[in-house]
């Protein structure tokens, strides 16, 4: 019984392939279609997933600054670094005394300045770096220390990578939407070309129906057609994200050299390429579901 | 075996293509079905595979009463009879074997099972050998004889056939009816409808005839 079942599959896959080849141009059209829609998100994720290595490179690790209150005793350092270092969250603390970051100014050439003060003004300091770059984590630290005793003032040294989080998150639902509003296209596309199949076929569903078919069997030849459509699709998809990032890799690594960053353009990876085609596939498959349920019937 | 019990067909529009039939037909019997044009024989064979449904009345194959068959359960029916409607029906861009293996595809046969039994089923219709060509290199004879071996691959207990004569030569038409009669020898129960019962009339089959949806001939 199972080899009755697989080689109906293999007769149904047979008879798809032989569709496709039979009609290339209109084949290749397909193809193109399908896969230059789905190119534009698939190409816009890699992007937004190389922007934010970039912004991941370029900021190094964030970190919080704490300053004490000016009549911050020894024992309130202790007692602060004491909590810090139970921070799982964190993973470097580093303590600043009030006399080596007043050095620092110094050596920055703000030594004249400095002279004509009475006493330090600057507070003892700690630099913290949390373990993960989560603005929801940053935003949790400080409020947690800024509510400790003795800390004056905590400040986000790397605020604007809150920011570039969420211009990425932006780009990222945008980028999703397109993937929505093209995926659905790709939808309609196979529908039609589904729809086109079943009526040119019309006889040999007759005849197969007449013979005693199930609709099970009179619809698998047509989910294998917008699998294997939505497979093609996938892969010219992929062709043209990985074509288009090998013509952009040198002049885009040409602009970062100029700003003296080292940044390299990456494809897609195995992951990426992989999801790219089971999305592929699943959407051909929708597509013929929702055409096969609607024109079967109708051609009752 | 096959029972019509009181059955009428109305279309939509009025018209009565069956009205009150009643019969039935044991195992093993060739029965000719004959009648004038639009007399109803099309509609009372379309009702065993169920292509059509009784307005009134009931149809029983092998006591089950096939009248109001759910839809799911209609391709199961038609598996297990031999169909041959008015044209041939055959898929011109596939094979004779690829047309002939295709009941047996449907039914879930594994390949070589199946590719066996249409071999033996172009033999019966002495086509041995033929079975890559395409049909349309055929001529009408030998076409109507792939479309009887398409019927019989399954080796159904019952055989349908509407008008399987027509369109064909005096020579050709004798030759398919010596096909019809031989397989009652068999056991098969094989209803013919057609123009010309004198075709068939060598093994004296049971006849039935029809005029204007009315059974007015071998009702018993």
């Amino acid at each position: 019984m199972m080899g009755a079942w697989s080689y109906q599959h293999r007769k149904a896959i047979a008879h798809a392939v032989g569709r496709l080849l039979r009609q290339p141009l209109g084949t290749l059209l397909s193809a193109l279609v399908v896969g230059i829609a789905l190119a534009l998100p698939a190409g816009g994720f890699v992007l937004v997933d190389n922007v934010a290595s970039l912004a991941r490179g370029v900021t190094g690790s964030p970190e919080i600054s704490l300053y004490l209150s000016l009549d911050a005793t020894d024992a309130d350092v202790a007692e602060i670094e004491s909590r810090l270092r139970k921070q799982d969250a964190l993973s470097a603390v580093q303590f600043v005394p009030r006399d080596v970051a007043l050095k620092q100014l110094a050596d920055n050439g703000l030594a004249d300045v400095l002279d004509g003060l009475e006493r330090n003004p600057l507070p003892h300091a700690f630099i913290v770096t949390p373990r993960q770059e989560d603005p929801a984590l940053f935003e949790q630290l400080h409020q947690t220390f800024a509510a400790w005793p003795k800390i004056d003032h905590v400040q986000l040294d790397a605020a604007w990578v809150q920011r570039m989080h969420s211009l990425l998150a932006l780009v990222e639902l945008g980028v999703s939407l397109l993937a929505a509003l093209l995926g659905a296209a790709l939808v309609i596309i196979t529908f039609n070309t589904i729809r086109l199949q079943i009526l040119t076929q019309r006889a040999e569903i007759d005849v197969t129906r007449l013979l005693g078919a199930t609709d099970a069997f009179i619809r698998r030849p047509f989910y294998w057609l917008g699998c294997l459509q939505g497979l093609l699709g996938g892969l010219v998809a992929w062709a043209i994200v990985t074509g288009s990032i090998s013509l952009l890799r040198g002049s885009v690594e040409s602009l970062a050299q100029a700003y003296g960053a080292v940044f390299a353009l990456n494809g897609p990876n195995p992951t990426q390429v992989a999801g790219l085609l089971v999305v592929a596939v699943t959407l051909g498959w929708l597509g013929t579901a929702l055409s096969v349920r609607r024109h079967l019937r109708e051609s009752e | 075996m096959i029972v019509f019990e009181q059955v009428s067909k109305r279309y939509p529009g009025g018209h009565e293509a069956l009205s009150e039939v009643s019969f039935e037909l044991r195992h093993g019997e060739l029965v000719v079905l004959s009648g004038h044009s639009g007399a109803g024989k099309s509609t009372l064979l379309k009702m065993i595979p169920v292509l059509e449904r009784p307005t009134s009345g009931r149809v029983l194959i092998n006591n089950q009463d096939i009248s109001h068959l759910p839809r799911a359960g209609i391709p199961y029916l038609r598996r297990s009879l031999g169909l041959m409607l008015q044209d041939n029906r055959l898929l011109y861009d596939r094979n004779v074997f690829d047309n002939i293996v295709l009941p047996l595809v449907i039914g879930g046969m594994a390949p070589k099972d199946a590719a066996r039994r249409v071999h033996a089923a172009l033999e019966r219709v002495g086509l041995g050998g033929r079975d890559q060509e395409m049909p349309i290199g055929l001529s009408g004879g030998e076409q109507q004889r792939v479309a009887i071996a398409r019927a019989i691959v399954k080796r159904p207990s019952i055989l349908i056939a509407d008008e399987p004569t027509a369109h064909l030569d005096a020579a050709y038409a004798h030759e398919i009816a010596e096909l019809f009669q031989s397989f009652k020898s068999v056991g098969v129960t094989v209803i013919v409808c057609t123009h010309d019962p004198a075709l068939f009339a060598e093994t004296r089959p049971r006849r039935l005839v029809l005029r204007h949806g009315k059974l007015i001939e071998g009702a018993e």
